[in-house]
């Protein structure tokens, strides 16, 4: 061979070792980078955490997304060793209650299947009121259309079927939205100072319109068996009118005709226990404009707890047992605070 | 006709993914093994149960919960000094003490960096000296995070602060363990102790290579190098209690993957950490975990924490 063809040859295999080279470095590389995405992808999912087993550190095998199912939110069962609810078990013999829910065909997988399987689980009785029947559900059918302007008509005939079936079953009769979060606990603390004989109904009481006022159907209201004995018997007489788009103020309005009461729904330190909005808006002052409705249709004066002393200077009315709470969003959150995150501070 | 050259890239190609392959899987094997053993040495720490409390007496359990003395850094960026006024007057008010740094202070930083491995060493450096001796817990937090620090204290209440411990919600990246800092990270005073021995030696400088390390797992690797592992903190029912993200998600989360059991499957309990809150959202929590309740219920708590003086939101 000449010396030429030598090194022609010598540069050849150079080259070829080169990039030899240079393809094992990129393919190592590209190999390193794939696993580390799907290595780091298995590194940061959590296991599922059910297991009591300290040292089980497998997956739980939960395949199923999104079923479309029953939600059991549990809540109580896993009640803690230590919490003592005998309180709350008499009130629940005492003061019995039947909810019943506004919802409609569109919202029960979205919003009435959260409300079901949370604070509804606490009433006497539940019952989910929509323009049409589902057995499934169950919700109740109304035999009306859907709409805001029907929500009065909704409302007379879901206080009518209440009360031709479920009359005696309770003492009070609440009506609250699918996106209303209740407190059952602390709705029994309230009614249980009033007899339910008495003609008189509880909610967030607004001052326009009607001379008594009238309550908030967003914050939800509450009525005695009397006060719903006057309200079916004043539609057969004719004694209130059937036709109205507002459902809160005709309700109102009726219920002043046929003289039930306006309660009154605050703590004892004078601060509403009826929330229109989600907490939010309660609770941070500034949130809702001054210019916003709300503030001139109160009932009673805003009371303002005088300790914040930051940039927003004063807090909004703050209340220690709260009721009723109109959310559209956090339902379920608010629940797990309720029942669980007391557990291990003192109040 | 693929010439010579490109044949033998296309070789070379074929030899680095398999040994890749094969060095990756040779370490797999491996991972199950130290895995298995280091769980059997406490990689899980779990709260002390009820009957830890009944063997003592009430002198005792205020004795032992007045010596539990938490410091908290809550360490930010300057985007979240707006964060400050909140966590002022929420959650932070019930540690022992709690400070804020961030790039505006200019006592630690001369200039604004984005070095967050940097801020965290310096953070712990300037901590330790001034601090490292009057408190025996140190608790970092991002802004974003709300704690409830009754529930830190009821979880550290019998473990002995003069052990290593480097707890929080911990994720496992390769071969590292590391504590995510969405989560909260807790180091005991001779897990800060012995950080600060090795923070000036060249095992805990920047580490990143190719990409930049975050700086939690900076500090793991540094910890590491000091003896210091990281521990999942759980409750007793293998929970997490320091969670990185909203309580929405986690629920959200917990409806798609466990219907039947929403809460149970979800949230602890005693929960000690939420990452991703807006100040608002604090303020909904400091009202849902210390002001709400339920009437008729009474949970006959262990210890007992009584809110700060003049403290009027809890």
């Amino acid at each position: 061979m000449s010396e030429i063809q030598f090194r022609e040859m010598a540069s050849k295999s150079w080259l070829n070792f080169l990039s030899f080279l240079c393809g094992s470095a990129i393919g190592f590389f590209l190999c390193s980078q794939l696993f580390s995405i799907l290595l780091g992808e298995q590194g940061d999912t959590q296991p599922n955490i059910l297991h009591n087993d300290p040292h089980a550190r497998h997956f739980d095998d939960n395949g199923h997304n999104h079923l479309e199912g029953q939600m059991n939110f549990n809540a109580d069962a896993s009640q803690h060793a230590d919490e003592n609810t005998d309180i709350s078990e008499k009130l629940y013999q005492k003061v019995k209650i039947l909810c019943w829910v506004m919802t409609g065909p569109q919202n029960l997988e979205k919003k009435a299947k959260h409300v079901k399987a949370t604070w509804a689980q606490h009433c006497n009785k539940m019952l989910f009121m929509s323009s049409e029947e589902n057995k499934d559900f169950p919700t109740v059918g109304l035999k009306t259309k859907e709409g805001r302007d029907q929500l009065y008509w909704k409302t007379i005939k879901a206080f009518q079927y209440v009360h031709d079936h479920y009359l005696e079953d309770a003492d009070w009769f609440m009506k609250a939205d699918d996106d209303t979060y209740v407190a059952l606990d602390n709705l029994r603390w309230l009614l249980s100072k009033y007899n339910p004989e008495k003609p008189i109904y509880f909610g967030r009481r607004f001052k326009p319109y009607v001379k008594q006022g009238y309550m908030s159907g967003g914050a939800g209201y509450v009525l005695s068996k009397e006060a719903l004995k006057r309200f079916v018997d004043a539609f057969k007489t004719d004694k209130c009118t059937h036709s109205s788009s507002i459902e809160d103020l005709a309700l109102g309005r009726c219920m002043e005709i046929v003289n039930v009461e306006a309660g009154d729904s605050r703590d004892n330190t004078g601060k509403e226990t009826f929330h229109p909005f989600v907490p939010e808006h309660h609770l941070i002052k500034g949130y809702l404009p001054k210019t916003f409705w709300y503030w001139n249709y109160n009932y009673y004066p805003a009371v303002e707890i005088l300790h914040f002393l930051q940039i927003e200077d004063l807090w909004q009315p703050c209340v220690e047992q709260l009721y009723w709470c109109h959310f559209s969003t956090s339902m379920c959150s608010l629940r797990v605070l309720l029942s669980h995150f007391g557990s291990w501070l003192l109040f | 006709m693929v010439s010579d050259g490109e044949a033998s890239f296309f070789k070379g190609m074929l030899l680095g993914s398999i040994s890749c392959v094969l060095i990756t899987l040779f370490g797999q094997i491996n991972i199950p093994h130290e895995g298995k053993i280091q769980d059997h040495e406490h990689h899980h720490l779990r709260a002390p149960n009820r009957e830890d409390f009944l063997k003592m007496s009430e002198v005792q359990r205020m004795e032992l919960s007045k010596s539990i003395r938490v410091y908290c850094i809550i360490l930010g960026e300057s985007k979240y000094e707006s964060y400050r006024a909140i966590l002022k007057d929420t959650w932070t008010k019930h540690c022992d003490k709690a400070e804020f740094y961030s790039t505006k202070n200019s006592r630690l930083f001369n200039t604004e960096t984005n070095d967050m491995w940097l801020q965290m060493r310096e953070t712990y450096k300037y901590v330790f000296e001034k601090y490292g001796y009057d408190y025996n817990w140190f608790f970092l937090a991002r802004p974003t995070t709300f704690a409830v620090i009754e529930n830190l204290k009821y979880f550290l209440f019998k473990k002995n602060a003069t052990q290593p411990f480097y707890l929080g919600h911990t994720i496992k990246s390769g071969d590292l363990e590391y504590v995510a800092m969405e989560g909260g990270i807790v180091l005991s005073m001779e897990s800060m102790k012995r950080l600060n021995r090795v923070l000036n030696s060249e095992n805990c400088e920047d580490q990143s290579i190719l990409w930049k390390l975050s700086e939690d797992r900076q500090l793991a690797i540094c910890l590491k190098y000091a003896g210091v592992l990281a521990e999942n903190a759980e409750d007793s029912e293998g929970r997490h209690v320091f969670n990185t993200e909203p309580i929405v998600h986690l629920i959200k989360e917990a409806m798609s993957n466990n219907p039947q059991q929403v809460v149970k499957g979800c949230c602890s309990d005693m929960a000690i950490t939420f990452n991703g809150l807006t100040p608002r959202k604090m303020e909904v929590m400091m009202y849902g975990v210390y002001r709400l309740r339920a009437f008729g219920h009474h949970f006959n708590d262990a210890l007992v924490f009584l809110p700060p003086n003049g403290s009027e939101n809890d």
